[in-house]
């Protein structure tokens, strides 16, 4: 049996401390993550029943979701926003455990700062409240988000209880078309599955996209696994993977990391084990993507019309009232349509590699008289590197600006807020009606897609802009 | 927290026949500011019940003086998003004990059964006779019975079966939670943790 297990397999297998007959798996968390909004109900309840955090040092406090993403010197001024901040910090202290607050150098977004600073390894179980946790597959580790009863049972007891989801594994086969980015294949494999075709599965992404593909790269589909419905996604562990976890803080270190990395490399998934369930695309098909609804499955080439409500699977009713959000037509093309916003950032796209490709298409141009753009890192290293790297300058030579680090527009839980009937370009992962504002309307792409937007005004092909340059 | 015990529920039911009722839509991330689990039904699909401006949206089911009741009946595809279980408690908070749908998110269905709501998953043709019913008379029932794991339409007496993996279901039949069981385990928890070096 063991010879033909997967990479899921071994990792899930290798943290089962019990099985329940006719339930779940007791499985051990070797890193948890919270953050200001799923947590104070955890710790209350650890608080309430008088018990201890059992290991304290497995969990990593940072705040991300309703801090602002300006003046982050000066206090918050969202009085429940300053709450909620306030009880993190506190209940960080009171239990001991590690924080990384507003202006904290090693702050940002929860997703963004577990694999920079090493928290992330191959092989490990690590859950968070959110549920783009699913990015830290990545590095080939099981991770998925969970709720906050399971904050507190894994604060209480470092493990959580969970039925062994199936395996679905993904292939992308081929060379992927010029202007075609991680991003624009994620998008395009939940638009074949909706955002239901995974339920109940675990997935592994593989063949020779996502093996080219960077660590950012790997993370940005990792993270949108949630997106069709998967509990998470990983990717097998290999050089590049070592490459990005080696001497980052809490990785191990010496003769620890000898023993670790023997390990891992013993992670893949064996040639001849079998998936419940196993698709294979075609990395020629994939074009820039764009989403023109409201849910992340309703995802086309940005060259296509929307399709009509007699070709799409699911309710018509349900697609209708998805399109009268948008005020889109059945059919319209999406190339042209005016935009108002461009939100550069998220857990999915605000890493360096992404302000890279902003950056690509921007330089030498101007951000469009009618377009807001948000440009937030994920991090304060995501921060700094923007500015060593001299990409803050191209920005600001556009005409951006830059913002300080957090999950801003992604969920609008702080100011950053799309108003109600304007049109966002969005590189995050959620295009839900009011996701980003209460009325807002979100167009999901590439930080390419984006970028092109933000100097045109409209939906554009970022081909066009790029083969100028290169013409 | 453990929670209430769930057995047998027999209610009218408030119908809501829209397909991928999403996380952001049971509850908007505006209202997760709170630290304590409280008063959240009040916002529960906060942005179909209220127009911009707090008045009442008439045609919306929860504003709908005909329908009422414990149990919440959605469309294919209920609790797709995010993790957040305060999707879960506000449906819980404003008085629901059982969510029935054809398909459920998997984070939102362990969230549920982790508060003691109970998630009932039936098959599209059955959902759809629920549906019509409703439509036909308001006041239709539905009886959930959760140790026999049956769902009926209680004036035709039509049934199907549910499933539910039996430690969940004993967890809720009991009002248990997972910490109760865990906390009992811990040692056995110390000693597999010595073997983790992370
Ligand atoms: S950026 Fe968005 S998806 Fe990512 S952690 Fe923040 S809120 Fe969640």
């Amino acid at each position: 049996m063991s010879a033909k297990k997967t990479l899921f397999d071994k990792v899930w297998d290798a943290h089962v401390i019990k099985s329940i007959e006719n339930g779940p798996d007791v499985l051990f968390i070797d890193r948890h993550m919270v953050h200001e909004v799923t947590s104070p109900v955890a710790f209350l309840g650890i608080k309430n029943r008088g018990i201890p955090v059992m290991y304290p040092e497995k969990t990593f406090a940072t705040a991300d979701h309703n801090t602002p993403t300006i003046n982050q010197h000066l206090p918050v001024a969202d009085p429940l926003s300053a709450n909620q901040l306030k009880m993190l910090e506190e209940n960080a202290t009171e239990f001991g455990i590690s924080y990384w607050g507003l202006g904290h150098e090693k702050n940002g977004i929860v997703h963004v700062v577990g694999p920079e600073y090493g928290i992330t390894l191959p092989g490990a179980t690590i859950v968070c409240g959110d549920s783009h946790t699913s990015t830290h597959g990545a590095f080939g580790a099981i991770a998925f988000g969970i709720g906050t009863s399971e904050v507190e049972m894994v604060l209480a007891s470092q493990c959580i209880m969970q039925a062994k989801p199936k395996s679905m594994r993904i292939n992308v086969e081929g060379s992927l078309n010029f202007g075609v980015t991680p991003k624009d294949v994620a998008l395009y494999i939940i638009s074949k599955l909706t955002t239901s075709g995974a339920t109940g599965y675990f997935v592994e992404y593989a063949g020779n996209v996502f093996r080219e593909m960077s660590m950012e790269g790997r993370m940005t589909v990792c993270n949108l696994s949630i997106e069709m419905g998967a509990r998470g996604g990983m990717i097998a562990p290999d050089e590049k993977t070592f490459e990005y976890v080696k001497d980052r803080e809490f990785t191990p270190k010496g003769a620890a990391w000898d023993t670790a990395m023997d390990y891992w490399k013993t992670l893949p998934t064996a040639a001849d084990a079998v998936f419940d369930k196993e698709l294979t695309f075609n990395a020629a098909d994939i074009e820039p993507m764009i989403t023109y609804g409201t849910n992340p499955g309703m995802g086309i080439g940005i060259s296509n019309g929307i399709p009509t409500a007699e070709t799409v699977e699911g309710g018509v009713a349900t697609y209708k009232k998805s399109l009268e959000y948008m005020d889109f037509k059945e059919g319209d093309s999406m190339m042209g349509k005016k935009i108002d916003f461009v939100f550069l950032g998220s857990c999915t796209n605000g890493r360096i590699e992404d302000f890279r490709a902003f950056a690509a298409i921007v330089k030498g141009r101007k951000k469009a008289p009618n377009v807001t753009a948000w440009l937030v890192p994920g991090s304060h290293k995501v921060e700094a590197a923007i500015k060593e790297e001299g990409i803050l300058d191209i920005l600001q030579e556009a005409g951006f600006e830059l913002r300080e680090p957090g999950c801003s527009a992604c969920l609008a839980m702080n100011e950053d807020k799309i108003p109600a009937g304007k049109y966002a370009v969005s590189t995050s992962n959620r295009n839900f009606e009011g996701r980003q504002g209460p009325g807002a309307r979100t167009l999901l792409a590439s930080p390419l897609v984006a970028a092109a937007a933000a100097v045109t005004g409209q939906v554009t092909d970022p081909r066009t802009l790029m083969e100028l340059e290169t013409a | 927290m453990a929670y209430d015990k769930f057995t047998t529920l027999t209610s009218s039911v408030v119908p809501l026949p829209i397909e991928n009722v999403d996380t952001d839509q049971i509850i908007p991330a505006r209202f997760l500011k709170a630290t304590e689990r409280k008063g959240f039904g009040d916002n529960l699909f906060r942005d179909w019940r209220y127009n911009s401006d707090n008045t009442i949206k008439e045609d919306f089911p929860l504003n709908d003086k005909k329908y009422s009741g414990k149990i919440l009946v959605g469309g294919k595809n209920f609790g797709s998003g995010s993790s957040r279980e305060h999707a879960a408690w506000a449906i819980y908070d404003y008085g629901f004990r059982c969510v029935v749908s054809s398909f459920f998110a998997d984070i939102f269905r362990n969230n549920c059964l982790n508060i003691g709501v109970l998630p009932v998953q039936v098959s599209a043709s059955f959902l759809k006779e629920i549906f019509e019913a409703v439509a036909a008379n308001a006041d239709t029932q539905l009886t959930v019975d959760l140790p026999q794991q049956t769902i009926t339409i209680v004036p035709s007496g039509k049934q199907e079966k549910f499933d539910i993996n039996a430690y969940k279901k004993a967890n809720m039949t009991n009002g248990y939670d997972d910490i109760d069981y865990l906390l009992n385990i811990k040692e056995d928890i110390r000693e597999f943790a010595l073997n983790r070096p992370l």
